[in-house]
Formats: structure tokens, C-alpha cells, sequence
């Protein structure tokens, strides 16, 4: 069953001025119901455009958009719902909490639902335990948290909401390797509970390439690649002239190919390349 | 004078005053750390390690609660010295849209030079000099907020060596940039040090940035866990993973497969020698 689908989907920014900018170029595309899909491509390909699309913050210059089936831009009260049904965390969404206490926080997205005390608090308490934050936690200031703290917090205030289709730009970045683990530890308890759809946008390869059923790669405004991350990686030559980083052990065992000791095109983890090696080593 | 940057002992707090009576967080403790001129270092360690205060105790933006810090052979906690140590030890901030402040770039790179009462025609001469450095003279009149972030960071990084500093202190510079911007940045500062013989601290999270220092210096829990080559660094796997830090995979990869009893070096930190070692193990098991 699909989740979001796209029909050539297009955008452009500035039309009619000097400065008009095609960012979305005929995109037709489909995530499926609980699919774990990871967006990548340069600054300037379009993912962050595409994404503000699946929730209605940026309505379609021609083409179609559906989310859950339905043409949402078609009927403006559907515009709302559309909001609660696909929840965006924007980058560094820590800098958007505002009130006095984690645990009220969290309550704003699930009140402006219109749930009730009961509902809102059931919520609270269960994504608080998703995100691991303690019941001391949520009764402190948001600014007395940590970084990385603050960045699970308000990802709750979203989780919260309960939205069919979770969508998160770059929910790592600038965190150290073990808060970067965290957030992805908590990503995958999240999806393995409510078995939701989750849409990942990030620069790092290599968070990616572990996490994702399937990678969107976009290019200039259109779609690059939509395939399983073996697939995608296998490659990688053409992603890195596209601008795109891909692995460090990818780059290598692309090495080892040109050196006439090729174990294989499509690696992109440590853990299958060490498989790699110590089947060929061991003659299993 | 040996050391460029010299930290003795330093410890440091952070006061909260809104709290009665007044709460206290130590974040350095006892810290000795000395830079030579001319070297490329680079300083790891997880969020709240404390290795962005260490980095502002080297230009006089924090001062010690007690130990001593020099920049250049001078003290910190002198006033008299802070215009000469700031301008000898410039730094460049996570975020790059923080640190511009002008609506064209080359003013932007002119800004500390007029505040420093710098003549019209040398700061012309500077200003084009440091946007040349960095790859963005025909930038000059672009203004800064259409700029991509890699190009706002070395917009930053020129408006620093438009003092010409003799060290630049760098906080996490790539983290909010793409893997090109990152490129940008990492160039810039290697061509910086190895061209201009410029002293480097880069704070980083990431593996692969440090494996190309001269010395990595690990901060955990406001004290110096290890210092040493990105080499003798990363070959502590165990260590650095205990910490919440990580090494590049390259090394990751090789120490597996020496835990499974492969001989292969336990110091690998780039791509090549990877490739290398792997080709000599799986070709060797061929003959």
C-alpha cells in the first residue's frame, strides 16, 4: 500500500523573476506503508523541496502529490489532517523548542490535534520512553538538557503526534558519533513498535547505507536512483561524479577492483566487507 | 619561545548565577596541552568533552579559573594582550551563517582589519590576498547569504587570515556542511598549514578529518585522554569506541579482521595502505 506518491510532481522557485529555478523536475516516485526510505543528493537537488511537499508546505507548481491515497491540495480541509498524518522534524530541530518544560514541549503538536488531557499524556509518556528520556527528564527546562537530549525532545514533540509517515532532515548532524548511534537506535525502536513510515534525509553515506530499505537518490531536481542501498551503491562511480560521498570501505574495495582483487561491487558496510574478505581468505 | 599554544594546567568552570546560590560545572581539569607553530592538530571528543572551552581558552574568550594559557608567549589573562593574541589566533565557528556580518563578502573579510585601523590601500591588498587564498576572489562582490555553506566558511576562514594569524583555531567547521563544503574546507585548511606554515586546531567529529592531522589530542571528561599520531590514535580501537568516539572504517575493517587473526598492520588509517594491506592478504593466501 503507498504512503506518498508523486506523478510528475514539479516545482519552481521564482516563477515569472529573473531568478526562476526548476527544483523539482517531473518527479514521480512511491514509498510504501512502513518503508524505511533514506533522501540523498547535493546541496541544491531538490530533497529538502521534495520533502516540504509530502506535508503540504509547499504546493506542487504542476503534477500531483497523494498521501494515503488521497489528493490533498485537491481539498483544502484535507490540508490539516495531511499535517497530522505526515510529521516533518526539520533540521537542528532543537533550536525550535520553546516551552517551559520538556514534558510541555512534547504536549504542543497532540493538544493542537484537539486530544484529550488523557491522550495527550499517554503519548507523552510513550514516545518519552521511544526517545529515552526519563519522567525527570520531562519535568526539566528544554534548555538544561544536552545536545543530544534536546534533539530526541523534539523529536518527541513530533513523534507525539503519532504520524503514519515520519520525516526527518539530516537527525544527526553535528552530533558525536555516539549521539549519531542514539538517534538511529531510536529511529529503528520507533520503527520496529509502530512499524511507520520513515524518510530520512542526511549527507553521511554511512548512516544511510545501515539504515534504509531503499535510497532516493536526487540529482538537478530529478530522481538519480530508487533502489535497495546494494544497488545503489553498486554505483558509486557515477554517484561520486555526481557529487556524492559515498562510503570510505565502498572507496576501497572500488581499489581492491582496479588492483585485479575485486571481491565484489556492492559493498558498503564494514561489517559485509570483513564477510567478503573472510569467506574468499577461508574458502567458504 | 617552543610552544605556540601553551595550556598549563588549566581548569575551568561554567557559573549558572540564576541558581541560588550560584551552581558550578567543571568542564576543563588540569589540562596541559602545547602546540608548536606549524603544526596541524586536531582535537576529538564527544559532545560536552570540553573541547570547545579548551579551544576558547586559546583566544582569550574563556580565561582559566586557574593554570596559565600563552598564545605566542603571551599570557590570556592579560588585557593588554588580547588584541594581538585574537589576532594571532583567529577562530571559525560551527555554524557559518553566525559569523557573517556584512551584505557583501569582501567587506565581510575587511571587517576585523578596519576595526584594527588597518590603511584603506593595505586592506584592499589583504582582503584580495585572503579571498584568492581560499578560492573565492570572484566572490568578492557576491553577497554572503546566496553563498553555499563550504563558500561561507572559507569566507570566514579568509576573514582570518586577512589578520594574517600565525595559528587558526577551527570549531567543528564541517559539521554543517555537504560532503563537497566539507572537501572545501579540508583543503583549504591542509593548504593553509603545509603552503603557509599556518598552525591548525581543528575540533571535529569526524574520523577522517583527524586521520589527516599532524596529532590528535582525545578530550574526555574535561581531561586529556590521549595524545599522540593519528596513527598510534586509531590503532586504540578499543579505547576510542569506549569513549562514544569511533576511528575511520578503513581501520575499523583491518582491526576485525586482525581480532580474527589476520595478519595485517594495526595502524592503518587511510584508504591506499587499506587497499594495500588487503590486496598483499588476499593475494599472498593465492601463491
Amino acid at each position: 500500500m503507498s504512503m506518498i506518491r508523486t506523478e510528475e510532481l514539479t516545482f519552481v522557485y521564482g516563477e515569472k523573476t529573473p531568478f526562476r529555478k526548476v527544483a523539482l523536475d517531473k518527479v514521480s516516485l512511491e514509498i510504501n506503508e512502513g518503508e524505511i526510505v533514506g533522501i540523498i543528493g547535493h546541496t541544491g537537488s531538490g530533497k529538502s523541496t521534495l520533502i516540504q511537499h509530502f506535508n503540504g508546505l509547499l504546493k506542487p507548481t504542476s503534477g500531483k502529490i497523494y498521501v494515503d491515497g488521497e489528493d490533498f491540495f485537491a481539498d483544502k480541509k484535507k490540508l490539516k489532517e495531511v499535517r497530522f498524518k505526515v510529521g516533518l522534524v526539520f533540521q537542528y530541530p532543537e533550536y525550535q523548542l520553546f516551552e517551559e518544560t520538556v514534558y510541555k514541549d512534547i504536549a504542543y503538536g497532540p493538544k493542537n490535534m484537539g486530544l484529550s488531557e488523557e491522550e495527550t499524556d499517554r503519548r507523552i509518556m510513550d514516545t518519552a520512553r521511544l526517545v529515552g528520556l526519563t519522567p525527570e527528564q520531562l519535568q526539566k527546562s528544554p534548555f538544561e538538557l544536552s545536545g543530544g537530549q534536546k534533539r530526541r525532545a523534539a523529536i518527541a514533540g513530533v513523534m507525539a503526534m503519532e504520524p503514519k509517515a515520519l520525516i526527518l532532515d539530516e537527525p544527526a548532524s553535528g552530533l558525536d558519533p555516539q549521539g549519531r548511534a542514539r538517534i538511529f537506535d531510536m529511529l529503528r525502536r520507533y520503527h520496529d513498535e509502530k512499524n511507520n513510515t520513515i524518510i530520512l534525509v542526511s549527507h553521511s553515506m554511512e548512516d544511510i547505507a545501515g539504515f534504509a530499505d531503499r535510497i532516493l537518490v536526487m540529482n538537478e531536481g530529478s530522481v538519480f536512483c530508487f533502489d535497495t542501498p546494494p544497488k545503489v551503491f553498486s554505483r558509486s562511480r557515477e554517484l561520486e561524479k555526481i557529487g556524492l560521498a559515498v562510503p570510505q570501505i565502498t572507496r576501497v574495495m572500488n581499489r581492491l577492483n582496479e588492483m585485479g582483487c575485486g571481491l565484489g561491487d556492492d559493498i558498503y558496510t564494514v561489517k559485509y566487507a570483513e564477510k567478503l574478505i573472510r569467506q574468499r581468505l577461508e574458502g567458504v | 619561545m617552543e610552544f605556540f599554544l601553551d595550556a598549563e594546567n588549566v581548569c575551568f568552570s561554567y557559573v549558572n548565577d540564576a541558581e541560588e546560590p550560584p551552581s558550578r560545572t567543571e568542564v576543563l581539569k588540569d589540562v596541559t596541552l602545547r602546540v608548536k607553530e606549524g603544526e596541524f592538530l586536531a582535537v576529538l571528543g564527544h559532545n560536552g568533552s570540553g573541547k570547545s572551552t579548551l579551544a576558547k581558552c586559546f583566544n582569550a574568550i574563556n580565561l582559566p579559573d586557574s593554570g596559565t594559557v600563552t598564545v605566542a608567549g603571551l599570557r590570556t589573562d592579560d588585557e593588554e594582550n588580547l588584541i594581538p593574541i585574537r589576532s594571532n589566533a583567529g577562530m571559525v565557528f560551527q555554524n557559518p551563517d553566525n559569523q557573517i556580518v556584512a551584505t557583501i563578502v569582501e567587506e565581510d573579510v575587511a571587517f576585523a582589519l578596519e576595526n584594527m585601523g588597518v590603511e584603506p590601500s593595505e586592506i584592499r591588498r589583504r582582503v584580495d590576498e585572503a579571498l584568492r587564498t581560499v578560492g573565492m576572489y570572484e566572490y568578492r562582490m557576491h553577497a554572503p547569504h546566496k553563498l553555499s555553506g563550504g563558500q561561507k566558511q572559507r569566507v570566514a576562514i579568509a576573514g582570518i587570515l586577512a589578520m594574517k594569524p600565525k595559528c587558526i583555531l577551527l570549531d567543528e567547521p564541517t559539521a554543517m556542511l555537504d560532503p563537497k563544503g566539507r572537501d572545501e574546507v579540508m583543503s583549504t585548511i591542509k593548504m593553509l598549514n603545509r603552503e603557509q606554515g599556518v598552525t591548525i586546531v581543528l575540533i571535529t567529529h569526524y574520523m577522517e578529518e583527524a586521520a589527516q592531522a599532524d596529532r590528535i589530542v582525545v578530550i574526555d571528561g574535561g581531561e586529556t585522554l590521549l595524545d599522540g599520531t593519528p596513527k598510534s590514535i586509531f590503532s586504540q580501537v578499543e579505547t576510542m569506541k569506549n569513549i562514544g568516539l569511533d576511528v575511520p572504517q578503513v581501520t575499523e575493517l583491518c582491526y576485525r579482521l586482525k581480532k580474527a587473526g589476520y595478519d595485517l598492520p594495526g595502524d592503518i588509517i587511510t584508504e591506499e595502505e587499506c587497499a594495500q594491506a588487503l590486496f598483499e592478504l588476499l593475494t599472498k593466501r593465492g601463491e
